[in-house]
């Protein structure tokens, strides 16, 4: 029978060898990025809201702690979205007819809540707490980014698991002294190394073999 | 190629179930519930076990129907410490952090509070605060739901502290402070 193939084709079938280890980590290194670019974890991208609620404008401009809306923030395991009510509480006079704000009234007239649309969502496999990290010196905005700096809250970090494992494993790069927390202005007078180094062992925070246990986060 | 790519595509496209487990998160939406919200309302009347509220001087700032005079616990330093905190977050943004009722959102157009330091409030019982933070007061909103009544208490405290500071005079301070603040000038 005649040969179907020429024998330079030996050369590509070897070539395509080596070819594919290169094409299968191209692949993979490509699907690793994706997996990190803005497009698939939205960090960076603002969320259209029901009502265009801006931190940057409470907050910043008006200097309203974080607690004043989040009240469970300190407490619970859920840093809590305020209810319709702590709206009213100020625009049930300021810009009281403002048509922005026409979602809010609604909300309030008809018992109904505002559909706020989540900007952070952990996959639910994932056990999370904000009263711990708060007591432990990790502020808002280590994890949130600069809030007041937002007219509409867009994600500052990915929520991937690299992401909390960087910092379960050197907390010291990270905390702040506790009554800082909720200060989106605070930057260390000192050497963050030491302060934090410090900081761990006044707070008593674990060991890192402790705190990057899969238990800690998947209960 | 291709094979690999739609392979990595699957892969990654496919684990969304674990993600989205079938159970409420707080606060989340509901299409089964008329009103669309998960957390269900509490039915009229309920109390969680061990939430009785028999200690009506603690809960409601009266005692036998009346204002009360007095504080259901005694007055630390760290109770005033907490109320001078929660005093910050939830009422100097209308009050004023001094308590003269020149918060920023009276700059912004809400209705003026009284100022602290009139002598009608110099001489309300503490009670009388307590019962504005609990059920509001003509424009003002409760806040019976954003504040512990413990913590209501302590922001009583600590409005007191600062009627107090408003309206001293050098005999009220420590002979052991009083050379500092007459010597120091600061
Ligand atoms: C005046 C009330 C108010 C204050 C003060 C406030 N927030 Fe918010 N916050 C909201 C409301 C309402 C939402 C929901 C709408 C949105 O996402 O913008 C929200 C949403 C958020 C979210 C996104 C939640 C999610 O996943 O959807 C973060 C993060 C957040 N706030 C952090 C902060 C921090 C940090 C501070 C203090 C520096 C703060 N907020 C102060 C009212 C407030
Ligand atoms: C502590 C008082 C306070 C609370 C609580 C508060 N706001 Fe405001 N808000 C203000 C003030 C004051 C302004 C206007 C500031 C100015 O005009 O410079 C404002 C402005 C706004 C505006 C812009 C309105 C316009 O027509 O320009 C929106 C929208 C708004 N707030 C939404 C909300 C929502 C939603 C909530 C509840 C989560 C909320 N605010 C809670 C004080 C408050
Ligand atoms: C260690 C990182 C971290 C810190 C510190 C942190 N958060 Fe969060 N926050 C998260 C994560 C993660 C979520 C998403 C939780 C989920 O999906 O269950 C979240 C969600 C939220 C939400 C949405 C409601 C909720 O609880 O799911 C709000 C509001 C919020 N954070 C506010 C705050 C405020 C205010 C502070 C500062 C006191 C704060 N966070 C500190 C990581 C953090
Ligand atoms: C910037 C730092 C930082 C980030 C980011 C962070 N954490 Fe933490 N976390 C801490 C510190 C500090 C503690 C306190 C540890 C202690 O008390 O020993 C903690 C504690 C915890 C605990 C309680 C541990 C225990 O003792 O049982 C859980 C659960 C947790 N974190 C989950 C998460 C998850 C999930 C994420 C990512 C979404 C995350 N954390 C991101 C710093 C961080
Ligand atoms: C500090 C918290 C934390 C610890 C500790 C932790 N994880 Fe995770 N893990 C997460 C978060 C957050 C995610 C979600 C990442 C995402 O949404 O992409 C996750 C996702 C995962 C996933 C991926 C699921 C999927 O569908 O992508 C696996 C598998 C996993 N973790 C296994 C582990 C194992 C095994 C350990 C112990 C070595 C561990 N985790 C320790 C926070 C943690
Ligand atoms: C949104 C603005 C606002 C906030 C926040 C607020 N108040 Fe008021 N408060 C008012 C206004 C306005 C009045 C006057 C009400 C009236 O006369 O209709 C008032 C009145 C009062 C009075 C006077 C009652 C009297 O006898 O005249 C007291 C006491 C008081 N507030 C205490 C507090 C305390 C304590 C807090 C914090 C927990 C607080 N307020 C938070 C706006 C506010």
């Amino acid at each position: 029978m005649a040969q179907i193939f020429h024998r330079s084709t030996n050369l590509i079938a070897r070539v395509s060898i080596l070819g594919a280890v290169f094409i299968i980590a191209a692949v993979t290194w490509a699907l690793a990025a994706l997996n990190r670019s803005p497009y698939v974890t939205q960090v960076g991208v603002a969320r259209e809201q029901p009502v265009p609620f801006s931190h940057k404008h409470h907050v910043k401009q008006l200097g309203i702690d974080c607690r004043y809306c989040h009240t469970s923030v300190e407490e619970g395991r859920f840093a809590g979205i305020p209810p319709t009510e702590t709206c009213m509480t100020c625009h049930s006079q300021i810009h009281a007819t403002s048509p922005m704000l026409e979602p809010v009234r609604e909300s309030w007239r008809t018992n109904r809540p505002i559909p706020w649309t989540r900007v952070y969502d952990l996959p639910d496999f994932v056990y999370f707490d904000h009263s711990i990290h708060v007591k432990k010196g990790v502020a808002c905005v280590t994890c949130h980014g600069p809030v007041d700096e937002m007219p509409l809250v867009w994600k500052a970090s990915t929520l991937h698991m690299e992401w909390c494992l960087e910092c379960h494993r050197q907390p010291e790069r990270y905390i702040r002294p506790r009554e800082y927390v909720f200060r989106t202005d605070w930057a260390p007078r000192e050497d963050q190394r030491e302060l934090g180094r410090r900081l761990v062992r006044e707070y008593k925070i674990d060991r890192p073999e402790r705190l990057t246990d899969c238990s800690v986060c998947h209960r | 190629m291709g094979f690999l790519l739609v392979l990595a595509l699957a892969g990654s496209a496919c684990r969304q179930d674990m993600h989205d487990q079938p159970r409420y998160k707080p606060l989340a939406g509901s299409a089964f519930f008329e009103d669309g919200r998960a957390s269900r309302p509490l039915v009229e009347g309920t109390i969680p076990r061990g939430y009785v509220k028999t200690d009506g001087h603690l809960y409601t700032g009266k005692v036998n129907g009346r204002l009360a005079e007095t504080f259901p616990f005694p007055i630390t330093r760290p109770v005033l410490e907490r109320g001078r905190e929660r005093y910050d977050i939830f009422c100097a943004p209308c009050h004023g952090r001094d308590g003269y009722g020149e918060g920023i959102i009276v700059q912004r157009g809400f209705r003026r509070p009284p100022s602290f330091h009139t002598e009608r409030l110099r001489q309300a019982p503490v009670g009388h605060f307590f019962d504005v933070i609990t059920n509001g007061f003509g424009t003002m909103y409760g806040y019976a739901s954003r504040i512990r009544p413990e913590d209501r208490w302590a922001i009583v405290a600590y409005v007191r502290a600062l009627q107090l500071s408003q309206n001293a005079t050098l005999s009220d301070v420590p002979p052991a402070e009083r050379r500092r603040l007459i010597g120091g000038g600061e």
